[in-house]
C-alpha cells in the first residue's frame, strides 16, 4: 500500500464496511469480512482524481458521455473527476450542476464527479455567476475555461468575488490575440510545415498579467495545462513571493513535444500546443521540485470526424483516460519521481487543491482504493480503449502497469 | 524527418506530389529533364501527348487560382486527359459536406489524378491518407505549407538561365512567413545543392527559426542582394498591412521593394523572378518587372511543361 498522506509504502491489510475505510493493520474487533481482495504482488493506492477531464455531456454526447467517460475513468483507476464548465448549456447555474450529478447517477456513481462552474455567466467574460449558487450546488472551483474576460477589469472583480466566497480560482493562461489561429508550437516544426504558430507569449503574458491580479485579489488560484519553461520559471516565482497559486499540467507535456507532430499528425494536435524540447524538460523539473503541484489529463475524448481533417482544421485534445496511470508509472520508470511522489501528483495533492473529500488511504476515509498490477507488458491499444474517443498520441507505445480493481467508496466498479 | 513518405512507392518513384521535403536530387533532376522534353511539344503547333489518353483527372480549387490552375489544366490537356475543373464556391462543400466526403464522392466517378489546392497547411498529406490505391494526388499549395510544382517551375526557369545550382546565389525576398511557395523554392534549392540561399524580410514577415530551414536572413534589402545570380520576388498580400505586420505599403517598398537601382546590386547578369501575381510598385517596380533581366513571363509558360513532367512521371508508375 502506498498512502502519500502519511508517507506509508508497507504491505498491509485494509479493512473496509460500508463506504468507508475502519482500519489499516490490524482488524478491528468484531470485524468479519463479507469479501477478501487479495492484492498481493500488486500496488494498492489511493483511487486517481483527474482535475480536468471533459465527459462531453451535456452537449457533446455524439463524442462521448457521462456514462462512458466514468467507466472508463473507474477501470483505469480514476475514482475522481473535477469537470470544466464549457458544456453545452455551460455550468453556470445550480440547473447544470444538478444534471450533471443526476446523470452520473443514472450512470451508476461509478466516480466522483466535482464539478467546476463558471465564473462569468455563459462564460462570456462580462457578466459575473452567482458564484455564491454554484458554490452551494457543489461547484468546487470557478473558471472561465479557454474563454476571454472582456477585460482585465472583469477578470480582476470576478477574481475578487470568487475570493470572497472562498472559491478556488481556476485558469489555463491564455492570451487571445497571441493564440491568434495558432495550431502549433512557433518553432522550427512550425516554420517547416507552415502551421500557423502559437508562440510561447500567448501563454506566458496572459500568464504574467493572471499572477498579477492574484497578488492584486488575493484570490487563491490553480494555473492548468501549463505547458512553456518560462511559465514554469514565473509561477516559481510567485510561489516564492508567498502568492497563493498552485499549477498543473497535461501528462502529454511530459512525453511529448512538437516535432511528434511529424507529418501532420492530428491526434497531437493540443491546445496548449506541444511544446520543445526544453518546455517538456522544464516541466518535469517543475515537477520534481514542486513548482508544478500535479498532473492532470486534460482528457478530452473526440468522434472519428472530429481529426479525420487537415491538420489546422481539426479539434483539439486527447483521450487520456486509458493512458493516464500507465503513462504515471512510465515517468516512475525514467526516473522522473519515485512512486510515491508521483502517486501524490495525482491523489493527494489534487485533493487538497480542490479541498476534496478523497486521496488518501486512512481510517475514517472514503474507500476510494484502486489495486494495480505494475509488472505487466503490454502495447497501447487506442481500438482497446474504454473510453468513447479513441484519439490518442500514445497508440502502439509499450505500457508496464495496469489496474486490475478499482473501488469507488466501498464499491467494486466493473 | 519524414517517418512516413507517402509521396513515393515501394520502389521509390513517385506516387504523389505533396511536397518538395522528402524528395531526392534524382528525382527533382529527373523532373526538371523530363519538363525540357516536354518544352519541345508545348512548342509545336499540335501540342498533344497521348500520355494520359483515359485518365481523368479533377481539378480541386477551394481558393483562388489563375496561373496554378489554368497551367495544370493546359498541362494535363497536352497530355491527352479528361479534364473536370471543381468550383468549389458552388460546391457541396458550401453545404456542409465534409472534406473527405467531397474527396470519396469525387473518387466514386473513378478519378485518377487529383489537383488539390487548400487553405490549410497538411491538406494535400490528408488528401494522399485518403484515397484509394491508384489514385495518385498532386498538391497545387497547402496552406502556408507547400507549393511544389511552384518550386520546381522556379528551378527550372534557374536552370535554363544558369545551367547548374552549385555556384548560384540566389535571394527570396518579401513574406516568408506566410509563403507556401518560398518553402518550396528553399527546399528544392537545398536539395539541387544550390551555393547560397538568402531571404530577405522584415521580421514580422520572418517564421521563427526561419534558418533551419537552410538559409542565411537578412534584413536589409541593399546588403542581401550583394552579388545574387537570382532574385526571387514574393507576392505582398494586401491583409499583412490590416494584421500589424507592416506600417504601410508605401514604407515597404521604400525597404524591400524591388527598384531598378536595386537590381544593380545584383550581378550584372542576375534574373528577376515572381511566381505571380505582382503588386506592381508595392514589392517591385515596373520597369523591372518588364525589364530585361525579368524572367516572369516565361515562368508561366515554363510551368505547363514542370506539370506536364510531374503528371506524366506519377502516370508512368504501375498502380
Amino acid at each position: 500500500m502506498i498512502n502519500p498522506a502519511t508517507q506509508q509504502d508497507e504491505i498491509t491489510d485494509i479493512f473496509i464496511e460500508n463506504q468507508l475505510i475502519i482500519a489499516i493493520g490490524d482488524k478491528p474487533q468484531g470485524f468479519t469480512a463479507d469479501k477478501v481482495i487479495d492484492a498481493s504482488g500488486q500496488l494498492v493506492l489511493p483511487g486517481l482524481i483527474d482535475i480536468q477531464c471533459r465527459v462531453r455531456e451535456p452537449g457533446f454526447t455524439h463524442k462521448a458521455s457521462i456514462a462512458s467517460e466514468t467507466r472508463a475513468a473507474a477501470m483505469n483507476g480514476i475514482t475522481s473527476l473535477c469537470i470544466p464548465p464549457d458544456s453545452k448549456p455551460i455550468t453556470d447555474n445550480s440547473a447544470i450542476v444538478e444534471q450533471i450529478h443526476h446523470s452520473n447517477q443514472k450512470a451508476g456513481n461509478r466516480c466522483h464527479i466535482y464539478t467546476i462552474g463558471a465564473i462569468t455567466r455563459k462564460l462570456n467574460g462580462e457578466h459575473l455567476s452567482n458564484m455564491g449558487t454554484l458554490k452551494l450546488a457543489g461547484c468546487v472551483a470557478l473558471s472561465n475555461a479557454l474563454q476571454p474576460f472582456a477585460n482585465n477589469l472583469v477578470q480582476r472583480r470576478a477574481m475578487e468575488y470568487a475570493a470572497g466566497q472562498n472559491m478556488l480560482v481556476v485558469i489555463q493562461p491564455y492570451d487571445h490575440a497571441l493564440y491568434s489561429n495558432g495550431c502549433a508550437h512557433e518553432g522550427a516544426l512550425a516554420t517547416r510545415l507552415g502551421l500557423p504558430p502559437i508562440p510561447e507569449a500567448a501563454e506566458t503574458a496572459a500568464l504574467a498579467k493572471d499572477i498579477e491580479l492574484v497578488a492584486q485579489t488575493g484570490a487563491t488560484t490553480h494555473f492548468g495545462q501549463i505547458s512553456c519553461a518560462r511559465s514554469v520559471d514565473m509561477i516559481r516565482q510567485a510561489k516564492k513571493d508567498g502568492l497563493p497559486i498552485t499549477a498543473d499540467v497535461s501528462m502529454h507535456q511530459l512525453f511529448l513535444t512538437d516535432r511528434d507532430i511529424d507529418y501532420f499528425d492530428t491526434n497531437k494536435l493540443t491546445i496548449p500546443p506541444l511544446r520543445s524540447e526544453q518546455d517538456k524538460a522544464a516541466l518535469r523539473q517543475g515537477l520534481i521540485d514542486g513548482t508544478i503541484d500535479c498532473i492532470c489529463s486534460d482528457h478530452q475524448p473526440h468522434d472519428a470526424d472530429a481529426k479525420l481533417k487537415p491538420f489546422p482544421s481539426a479539434e483539439p485534445g486527447i483521450s487520456a483516460l486509458d493512458t493516464l496511470l500507465p503513462l504515471l508509472f512510465k515517468l516512475v520508470e525514467e526516473g522522473v519521481l519515485k512512486l510515491p511522489q508521483a502517486v501524490n501528483k495525482l491523489t493527494l495533492k489534487p485533493a487538497s487543491i480542490f479541498a476534496l473529500p478523497t486521496g488518501q488511504i486512512a481510517p475514517g476515509e472514503l474507500a476510494d482504493i484502486i489495486i494495480v498490477d505494475d509488472q505487466c507488458h503490454y502495447q497501447c491499444d487506442s481500438a482497446r480503449f474504454l473510453s468513447a474517443g479513441k484519439n490518442t498520441p500514445f497508440h502502439g507505445w509499450d505500457f508496464t502497469a495496469r489496474v486490475t480493481t478499482t473501488m469507488v467508496a466501498g464499491t467494486i466498479i466493473e | 524527418m519524414i517517418t512516413n513518405n507517402l509521396q513515393l512507392n515501394e520502389n521509390g518513384k513517385l506516387k504523389h506530389f505533396l511536397s518538395i521535403e522528402g524528395l531526392n536530387k534524382t528525382i527533382l533532376t529527373n523532373i526538371l529533364d523530363t519538363a525540357e522534353s516536354f518544352t519541345s511539344v508545348t512548342n509545336r503547333s499540335i501540342k498533344k501527348v497521348p500520355i494520359l489518353r483515359g485518365k481523368t483527372v479533377a481539378n480541386l480549387f477551394f481558393e483562388a487560382s489563375t496561373r496554378t490552375r489554368a497551367t495544370f489544366e493546359l498541362a494535363a490537356q497536352r497530355l491527352s486527359a479528361d479534364i473536370l475543373s471543381l468550383d468549389i464556391k458552388t460546391s457541396s462543400a458550401v453545404k456542409g459536406e465534409s472534406l473527405l466526403d467531397t474527396l470519396h464522392n469525387l473518387q466514386a466517378m473513378q478519378v485518377d489524378m487529383f489537383v488539390i489546392r487548400h487553405q490549410d497547411s497538411g491538406s494535400a498529406h490528408f488528401f494522399a491518407q485518403h484515397v484509394a490505391p491508384g489514385v495518385s494526388v498532386l498538391n497545387a499549395g497547402d496552406g502556408q505549407h507547400s507549393h511544389p510544382t511552384q518550386g520546381m517551375l522556379d528551378m527550372f526557369t534557374i536552370r535554363r538561365h544558369k545551367g547548374s545550382f552549385e555556384n548560384l546565389c540566389v535571394a527570396i525576398v518579401g513574406d516568408i512567413k506566410h509563403s507556401r511557395v518560398a518553402r518550396s523554392q528553399i527546399h528544392a534549392l537545398n536539395i539541387l545543392n544550390t551555393g547560397q540561399v538568402r531571404v530577405i524580410a522584415p521580421r514580422t514577415l520572418l517564421p521563427e527559426q526561419t534558418e533551419a530551414l537552410g538559409v542565411q536572413v537578412y534584413h536589409d534589402l541593399d546588403e542581401g542582394l550583394k552579388d545574387v545570380d537570382v532574385v526571387i520576388m514574393l507576392r505582398l498580400q494586401k491583409e499583412r498591412m490590416t494584421g500589424a505586420l507592416l506600417p504601410s505599403e508605401q514604407e515597404y517598398f521604400r525597404q524591400y521593394g524591388l527598384t531598378a537601382d536595386r537590381v544593380k546590386l545584383a550581378k550584372p547578369d542576375a534574373i528577376v523572378m515572381h511566381p505571380g501575381p505582382a503588386n506592381r510598385g508595392i514589392e517591385i517596380e515596373s520597369s523591372v518587372m518588364d525589364g530585361k533581366q525579368s524572367v516572369i513571363l516565361q515562368q508561366v509558360t515554363y510551368g505547363i511543361a514542370v506539370r506536364m513532367a510531374v503528371m506524366s512521371m506519377i502516370a508512368s508508375q504501375p498502380v
